[in-house]
């Protein structure tokens, strides 16, 4: 039962619903069975399989909530579970903030569960690591690296007679691969949805070559620099600045995106003209769910147009508070780009840094979107079109607002932690400090 | 889940049938399962493992527990129980380990979840090169253990936590804060481990945080700052959260050992968050950094914390967190100077009062105290089980913790501290001796590469020092280093009268990825000639 399809998920919250006595009341329940295996110094070290599911019962008495969960859906369990969250909601202030349940909603199709990734067995996720292992090991190279798979359902239903179900599927792997004198050191990264378009062996090839050009870095002066980011190595910058692009923030004055006299920057052209960000929960190759998480509707949406913030997600109090369109936060995004490659890419480039990924990356200042991180597995110099030598790795102190104003080239957008996003020049990076880390 | 559905689906024990049914929000979060049930749950997973070919297994029962409030100015935005059981079985089988869990607590699904176990074990054996050796542990039989709390936080009537976090929003406003968010988190673990060793360890570990962020906006500039508490989360009960003026320290603003005052804290953040939208933007430059004990947990932990975890080390972690500078011939060379000669840093699984303190660790292992850096050597690491042997150790460190019964057990860190220095100094008479110098309160942004060289950390308060005095607040202060210059740079730590403990409560790690929570321990200490930028940005 950790898989529910539809009917059954609907039947269990419904008796949830039933166990109420509160004026408002709302379920949400997620299951999912996910299997993973581990590996480092090419061997398997751990491997595993979790099954589980939860139920989130939120009840309310006006405008005083309370949230109880739980994973055990025993009658007396469930039962417990609802009294528990009325009697949270009872002893509760009352929350200004607290809006009243939605009623049932229009949705669209969702577009995220493939049959063959739930299907997914113990035997394929150790041919998967096998096949990163074993060619490393005949290269006498260091593999590490992680396949994590999920089948999962969410659901969610409430007093109002909303309901709402979405199933998806979504494996994910990942592979560093070091030299064995631990001077050079690779990595790949692939996410999908179908693991039928997953190829561990392929990815690993990427990381292995990764490994053996970086090895013996040269350390070079940091500074401003042209950099060759690839998706992986720009993806985070732009993920925080997205998820800073709340309305309440830029109205409150608290955000890059408020001005001085307590206006905000929406309608305002920000970044370079190619920059475009958009969302869409139907997308064949990143869709999420077309429901939030309180139950609103996802859409289509565009984010960003031609360098101009078009709109921002927006709480549905602050929505009523302001008179704005309430606008849920997507669940990935999508960033336009160009056709290239990131080799077709380097080749325009007449002297810069290819970033294979970057690290560690934690705000600095807020207010200007500064962050700072480094490269890793991979940070090459590039003159006439070539990489010439690996450098060594890097500290930048940059905003993802000044980056995306200093774009040369887009390339085409690939799939990355949930998000796309194209490989992409961008002019006078700023770095730092140099790194001895391998 | 309630004891007694527990008894019901594990066909057990009749002997609590006395519990009544309808548990209220605050008993259902007190109540622990019956440790009778558990322990013959715990044998049909072990018996299981064995009889489907495991030459090793372990079962941790656990049930979590936590409420969180959350609030913001004069609003309550949610307040959230939750709860979470189930069982954890890992195996040993053909040299290799496996893992399965499930929340369903009935014999038939543990058991069939051991057999899940060792068939992944088995499954993955083919592509092991190099068969688990885990380090010898005497069982030590039935043993229990809690957090000694003096108030367990879940007690505490949930208006009382409501009002304190409002009076708290209400100092910070009224100090000259634009916005307020706090947070109260409560985190109740009860855990018990068997394992074929012969350990039936039943734990119940308490932890409380509560964060907050206050922002000033001046929006005739479009400026904002924030200052974030500097209490700190702890392994303790509510007691943490009812001032104690003995427990407090005077200063630039006042700082606390074991009693926190939450809303003076908040009163101080308003005000200081002001400060800020004003304050000197720091000319970068080489100063002599002194840096308070809820500054210099948050360095411990990244710079000395991390590169010592012997999985990151060996390369285990390589494909997430990374590897470390720390390498086993440094260690093995004997004289690896780590910091300066007045650099001792400890691991204390037992210290009092933290974030990592518990009697067993996830894997049956008594907790214990160890030497990582004595007099600036590198002496140790932190090791597990099926890692010491690669140490030329016999004895794990009792490192090994899960964030939940469904997550795997691994290699975490213990509580990490710096001793205090042996002669009297306060941080007043440190400052006074600093001529061109930079006063760091609070944790801020902080980020390090994949082996521990390259770091830069921010704060929540800087202060100027100008000839041994405290000349005013600065801001865009950040500080880059790598962790064996920086520690080489230490000069002298503050007495033990100065010694409080840091830590941090959701610290990630692994694949998937856990949590974890810890503790580092420290007075004030001063660190001379660190390379400080200036991070301020037009956009």
């Amino acid at each position: 039962m950790t898989m529910m399809d539809s009917k059954q998920a609907k039947s269990l919250m419904d008796k949830v619903l039933g166990f109420s006595k509160a004026e408002e009341c709302e379920v949400n329940l997620t299951g999912s069975v996910t299997g993973n295996v581990r590996y480092a110094l090419n061997t398997v070290t751990t491997s595993g399989v979790t099954e589980d599911v939860t139920m989130v019962v939120q009840s309310a008495y006006g405008k005083k909530s309370g949230v109880a969960t739980i994973n055990q859906f025993d009658d007396k369990s469930l039962e417990r579970a609802v009294r528990t969250s009325e009697e949270l909601a009872r002893l509760s202030p009352e929350s200004e903030e607290y809006m009243p349940r939605l009623s049932q909603q229009e949705y669209l199709e969702g577009k995220g569960f493939v049959d063959a990734t739930a299907k997914i067995t113990a035997e394929y996720r150790a041919q998967a690591a096998a096949d990163s292992i074993i060619p490393s090991r005949k290269a006498e190279l260091t593999a590490a690296g992680f396949i994590n798979d999920n089948a999962s359902f969410a659901a969610m239903a409430n007093s109002k007679g909303l309901f709402a179900y979405y199933p998806s599927t979504g494996i994910d792997f990942s592979t560093t691969i070091r030299t064995a004198d631990g001077t050079g050191s690779g990595w790949a990264s692939r996410d999908f949805n179908d693991v039928r378009l997953l190829n561990t062996a392929d990815a690993s090839k990427v990381a292995m070559d990764k490994a053996v050009r970086s090895a013996e870095a040269k350390a070079i002066e940091p500074g401003k620099y042209t950099v060759i980011l690839e998706p992986a190595a720009s993806v985070t910058l732009i993920n925080n600045m997205a998820g800073s692009m709340g309305r309440r923030l830029a109205d409150e004055g608290r955000s890059f995106l408020s001005k001085e006299g307590g206006e905000t920057k929406i309608g305002e052209k920000l970044f370079d003209e190619r920059v475009t960000v958009y969302s869409d929960p139907q997308n064949a190759d990143n869709p999420y769910s077309p429901w939030s998480g309180d139950g609103q509707a996802h859409a289509k949406r565009t984010w960003i147009k031609d360098g101009v913030v078009q709109q921002l997600p927006c709480s549905r109090y602050w929505a009523e508070q302001k008179d704005y369109e309430a606008i849920a936060n997507p669940g990935g995004w999508i960033m336009v780009g160009g056709s290239e490659s990131t080799d077709e890419l380097i080749k325009g480039v007449r002297r810069g840094i290819l970033v294979t990924r970057t690290w560690y990356i934690r705000s600095v200042d807020p207010q200007t979107q500064l962050y700072t991180g480094l490269t890793r597995d991979g940070t090459f110099f590039v003159e006439n079109g070539e990489i010439q030598y690996p450098v060594k790795n890097l500290r930048f102190n940059e905003s993802p607002v000044i980056m995306l104003n200093n774009i040369e080239k887009l390339g085409k957008p690939v799939r990355i932690n949930g998000n796309m996003v194209p490989p992409m020049v961008v002019r006078d990076f700023t770095f730092t400090s140099l790194s001895d880390a391998v | 889940m309630q004891r007694r559905s527990f008894l019901k689906v594990t066909g057990l024990g009749l002997t609590s049938m006395s519990v009544p049914l309808s548990a209220t929000a605050q008993e259902s979060l007190s109540l622990p399962l019956a440790v009778e049930a558990k322990r013959a749950l715990a044998d049909v997973a072990l018996d299981a493992a064995k009889a489907a070919g495991a030459t090793y297994a372990d079962a941790r029962i656990g049930r979590y527990l936590n409420q969180y409030l959350f609030t913001r100015e004069s609003r309550i935005q949610n307040i959230v129980n939750t709860e979470s059981s189930g069982i954890g079985i890992r195996v040993i089988a053909k040299g290799t380990w496996g893992f399965a869990a499930t929340s369903k607590l009935d014999a038939d699904s543990v058991a069939a979840t051991a057999r899940q176990a060792v068939a992944l074990a088995v499954a993955n054996s083919r592509v092991q090169s190099r068969p688990v050796q885990l380090a010898p542990v005497k069982g030590a039989g039935e043993v229990t253990w809690g957090t000694p709390i003096k108030r367990n936080a879940f007690d505490i009537p949930i208006k009382e936590k409501a009002e304190l976090l409002l009076e708290a929003n209400a100092a910070a406003l009224a100090g000259g804060a634009s916005f307020i968010s706090s947070s109260l988190f409560q985190v109740n673990e009860q855990k018990y481990f068997a394992s074929t060793d012969g350990t039936y360890a039943d734990q119940d570990i308490h932890r409380i945080w509560a964060p907050f962020t206050a922002t000033a906006v001046d929006k005739s500039t479009g400026r904002f700052r924030s200052r974030q508490a500097i209490g700190v989360p702890m392994g303790m009960g509510f007691e943490y959260l009812e001032p104690d003026p003995a427990e407090r320290i005077d200063g630039v603003t006042p700082r606390y050992r074991y009693a926190y005052d939450l809303i003076e804290d908040a009163r101080q953040a308003g005000r200081q968050a002001k400060e800020k939208l004003t304050a000197k933007s720091v000319e970068p430059g080489s100063y002599d950094l002194v840096l308070d004990p809820t500054h210099l947990m948050l360095t411990i932990h990244e710079s000395v914390g991390h590169p010592l975890e012997l999985d990151r080390v060996l390369g285990y972690e390589a494909n997430y967190a990374g590897t470390s500078f720390a390498t086993l011939d440094k260690w093995r060379q004997g004289d690896f100077r780590y910091g300066s000669d007045k650099v001792n840093l400890v691991a204390d699984k037992k210290q009092e009062n933290s974030l990592g303190r518990v009697a067993f660790d996830d894997e049956g292992v008594a907790a214990r105290e160890w030497d990582l850096v004595r007099d600036g050597i590198l002496v140790n690491y932190q090791a597990t089980r099926d890692q010491v042997h690669m140490l030329d150790q016999d004895q794990s460190h009792g490192c090994s913790y899960a964030d939940s019964w469904s997550s795997v057990q691994f290699q975490r860190m213990p509580n990490v501290s710096l001793e205090p220095g042996k002669a009297p100094l306060t941080p007043d008479e440190m400052i006074k001796d600093v001529e061109k110098g930079i006063y760091i309160v609070g944790r801020g942004s902080y980020s390090i590469d994949q082996q521990r060289y390259n770091m830069q950390f921010g704060g929540q308060l800087f202060y100027e020092i100008v000839d041994g005095k405290i000349t005013g607040m600065l801001e865009d202060v950040t500080y880059q280093s790598t962790s064996t210059e920086f520690w080489n740079a230490c000069v002298a730590s503050c007495d033990a009268s100065d010694y409080r403990l840091g830590g941090t409560f959701f610290d990630g790690k692994g694949e998937p990825s856990q949590v974890s929570a810890v503790s580092h321990g420290c007075a004030t200490t001063r660190f001379n000639d660190i390379k400080v930028i200036n991070s301020a940005r037009k956009i």
